[in-house]
């Protein structure tokens, strides 16, 4: 009846992992005694669940990527907190198999459901309105991505009250993730809970190319796209073309487990270093897909704080577009010890050096912007000055690395740990915070207070170099990764030091908590009535904030890059009222994305405990929903043109008084 | 440099657009171009199953191998089923195209006619297989066989799944507008199926059973 299901399934001896689910029982228990008590349910369902408005989208995507970032974070904390503890002879507060599910989860959940919810989050937010469309091309489309990324989301988090996580490694390595190796069902939540965010990830990629080749405003052509448009144009090129492979390896693998087959198995011809090769030639376009955005931002955030243009516009798009492309050719290097000879690896070698050619070629982009330019010391330009400096630091020892010669060395050390959040943290997250700081006025109507920010900011950047320096150091002295315990006085205090960081850093993400809940609290001194907080250059300012949800009254027509810029300079005004408005048509909101991704969580859990009946059902109810939604022939209407000049005509009244 | 700030020679003209725009209704390009975008996506999925499948074609681990197992008239009669799908199905379009609904909906119950009667060749096939004692557990060579042309098989299935619904919608609205999109959506799909069949013919069968 219930497959693998037993109450043996929940962990009750483990008390750290009970304390953590009673935690999260609570928490969510107060959330829906919160929605209840202040009649929210009915709100909540019509405004953001059934939402197919790119902005509300957007933002559920965002307070996922934070609410998962918490839990990453938490992972974080317990590994510094373990190896400090246990680099003595000492056991340590956690047991290996406890130990190994946190390391696991802590990348799975980092990248797939911090990362990339943030990422595909500021796009929806943004990309439409920096265009000057009205939604994305298939705003339901949009609607059900977001609910496939959340019910992998949340199968990970089930993970830790029923059964386990995988133990492997946020890759998955076989033999090791075979079910010889690897019997209970972590590996199958880790594989359910990747297929099913990743169909929602290759969704959102095909809708965000579409819309941005064929719904930017009359007159912008590619050479006059923002940047952050071209990275998002770019990022998507690469989401469909990479994910597909990572649907088609993590499928394999299942066939392994689910049906006895032999692809990546020891035995009957199998061959794991082909899982290596094919899951990393999805891995490493998926670092370019996760930091060419934050490229885009801080492009934006460095011209509109140095009120310049951007120095070199078109070399900009051309190193994007070059790292797009390069980005497919290195992915041996995550594994130059395979033993693939001399001439395959100097191949990779050679390719992962000239990435960085492209990738330096933007630094200087930034730098010449901000010469001689009247540069604002403002959260998001701190950010950015925070990357350039980390960045170039975690660039230079990628390109180290890519000396095959000493990767033979360093691979699987604490070295390359340090490399890879140097760049990833140093590059895409601060650039997701930066481009947060930055649009949370656009999002929400009002800014984000300035001192906590630049608080959250300091103990990021300070933390971060805490906490991992001594890591390269441990790399340099031969510490491997994902060790649960050592006895060597000298990584010891090197190990001390990494703590500390980790908990400086763990200071910087509470004060950017408080920076919300502080600016939620102020918002009426902070409000921003203009629309344009920033003086800014892109379309996306040239709306109110929040925007109404037709996003523009009229359609923008763009002349030149940095449309909104030149419109300022030209009329000397900011937004004005129109004579006349158009009806406008807009698509409905609809409940079958939220319902479908319900039935295709509970499917994931099916499919992980095999609970076969349970299959059948839910993924006869997913396709049953979706094909009856096609049948919906009532999916857009318009909105009278009254509407339109009510909604304006109140905007400008409320600016006007203020004024 | 100044080429960013004048006004390209079709910017005036694009000021008429503006209307048209702001109707932002979808005449089916966008649809279309993102189901292309799809397909490519698609493509890759199967370019990755491919390789693996010539990674180990030669992992039999001492068990058949493609000469042993694989009968070439039998693949020829299946080929025949779908190729000659692809073809009714450009006959349903061409009705459609001219609004002869019950002629398309005749031409989609041929192919699907067609499509049936290739599934079933391919589930017997597998059947004898599996008997035979050739499951997809017996090597690595029969994992990525069976992996790769059941991938597509399931392709084909959902394909046809997708054109009883489209049938549903053309007997219940008729070639409206919006079916007609959805229809070059399914024969997209549906010739995509082909080409990549050809490459399955060629690849597991025509060279397997020649080497």
């Amino acid at each position: 009846m219930f497959g693998k299901l037993t109450l043996e399934a929940i962990p009750y001896h483990e008390p750290i992992i009970m304390a953590a689910v009673a935690m999260m029982v609570l928490g969510g228990a107060a959330l829906v005694a919160g929605i209840t008590f202040f009649r929210l349910w009915g709100p909540l369902w019509s405004k953001w669940l059934t939402s197919v408005d790119h902005k509300n989208i957007g933002i559920m995507y965002i307070i996922l990527a934070l609410v998962m970032l918490l839990r990453g974070f938490a992972d974080a904390v317990m590994m510094r907190t373990q190896q400090a503890m246990a680099s003595t002879g000492a056991a340590g507060p956690l047991p290996p198999e406890h130990f190994d599910q946190v390391f696991t989860a802590h990348g799975v959940i980092m990248i797939f459901f911090m990362a990339m919810p943030f990422m595909v989050g500021l796009m929806n937010v943004v990309v439409p309105l920096q265009i000057g469309a009205r939604d994305v091309a298939f705003p339901y489309l949009n609607n059900l991505s977001f609910w496939l990324t959340a019910a992998g989301a949340l199968l990970i988090n089930i993970s830790l009250a029923v059964g386990e996580f995988a133990r492997t490694g946020w890759l998955a390595y076989p033999p090791l993730s075979e079910l010889q190796y690897s019997p209970g069902v972590g590996v199958d939540y880790y594989l359910w809970a990747l297929q099913i965010s990743g169909i929602g990830t290759l969704l959102a990629g095909v809708n965000m190319i579409t819309t941005i080749l064929k719904m930017r405003a009359p007159g912008m052509t590619m050479m006059r796209m923002p940047i952050f448009t071209w990275t998002t144009l770019c990022s998507n090129m690469l989401i469909v073309a990479a994910f597909p492979i990572l649907t088609a390896t993590l499928a394999m693998l299942s066939l392994d487990r689910y049906l006895g087959m032999h692809f990546f198995t020891n035995d009957g011809g199998g061959n794991a270093m082909m899982y290596v090769n094919l899951i990393w030639a999805w891995g490493h376009p998926e670092v370019y897909i996760l930091v060419l955005p934050a490229f885009g931002i801080f492009s934006e955030v460095i011209s509109t704080f140095s009120s310049k243009k951007l120095f070199g516009y078109t070399s900009m798009v051309y190193a994007t577009v070059c790292i797009t492309v390069l980005s497919f050719i290195v992915w041996l290097h995550h594994f130059f010890t395979m033993g693939a000879g001399a001439n395959v690896n100097a191949f990779f070698g050679i390719s992962t050096m000239i990435i960085s050619i492209p990738t330096g070629a933007k630094i200087f982009n930034w730098l010449f912007t901000m010469y001689r330019g009247r540069v604002q010391f403002t959260v998001p330009v701190l950010w950015t000055l925070g990357f350039m400096v980390t960045f170039t630091i975690g660039g230079m020892t990628g390109v180290l690395m890519a000396v095959p010669a000493a990767d033979f060395v360093l691979h699987n050390s604490l070295f390359l740990i340090a490399h890879f959040h140097n760049v990833i943290i140093g590059g895409v997250l601060f650039g997701y915070l930066a481009g947060f700081t930055y649009w949370f006025p656009k999002a929400f109507g009002f800014k984000l207070n300035e001192t906590l920010g630049k608080v959250s900011f300091w103990c990021w950047l300070v933390g971060f170099y805490l906490a991992f320096m001594p890591l390269y150091a441990l790399g340099l002295m031969g510490m491997t990764r994902r060790m649960n315990h050592v006895d060597n006085v000298v990584w010891h205090n090197y190990l001390l030091v990494a703590a500390l960081g980790a908990a400086i850093i763990a200071c910087g993400i509470g004060a950017f908590v408080l920076q919300i809940l502080v600016s939620v609290l102020n918002r009426k001194s902070l409000r921003d009535l203009t629309g344009d907080p920033w003086n800014g250059r892109t379309l996306e300012w040239a709306t109110s904030s929040p925007p109404a949800f037709y996003n523009f009254p009229e359609t923008p027509v763009v002349t030149a890059r940095d449309a909104f810029w030149e419109q300022k300079q030209s009329t000397g005004a900011g937004l004005q009222p129109l004579a006349a408005y158009r009806k406008i048509h807009m698509p409905h909101n609809t409940g079958t994305g939220v319902i479908v991704g319900g039935f295709v969580a509970l499917l994931g859990f099916a499919l992980i405990w095999h609970i076969w009946w349970l299959v059948v059902a839910t993924f006869a109810g997913a396709a049953a929903v979706a094909i009856g939604h096609s049948f919906n022939e009532n999916r857009d209407y318009y909105v009278p043109s009254t509407q339109v000049a009510e909604t304006e005509g109140k905007y400008f009244n409320q600016l006007t008084s203020q004024v | 440099m100044t080429g960013n700030t004048q006004m390209l020679a079709g910017d005036a003209a694009l000021l008429h657009d503006v209307e048209a725009h702001d109707e932002h209704h979808d005449d089916g390009s966008k649809t279309t171009l993102g189901f292309w975008i799809y397909l490519m996506s698609d493509c890759i999925l199967f370019a990755a199953v491919f390789a693996s499948f010539a990674v180990l074609r030669g992992q039999t681990a001492g068990g058949p191998d493609a000469k042993e197992l694989f009968s070439l008239p039998y693949v020829a009669g299946e080929t025949a089923c779908l190729l000659l799908s692809s073809f009714t199905y450009g006959m349903a379009m061409i009705a459609a195209e001219r609004q002869q609904r019950s002629a398309t909906l005749r031409w989609l119950g041929v192919t699907l006619a067609l499509g049936l009667g290739f599934m079933f060749m391919e589930l017997h096939e597998f059947a004898e297989l599996i008997a035979e004692g050739a499951g997809p557990d017996r090597s690595a060579f029969l994992s990525s066989f069976f992996t790769l042309v059941g991938t597509h098989g399931l392709h084909v299935l959902s394909g046809m799944v997708w054109m009883v619904v489209l049938m549903a919608h053309v007997l219940r609205r008729g070639l409206t507008q919006a079916n007609i999109v959805r229809l070059t959506c399914l024969s997209l799909f549906w010739h995509f199926l082909d080409i990549v069949w050809i490459g399955v013919f060629t690849i597991v069968y025509l060279t397997g059973v020649a080497a």
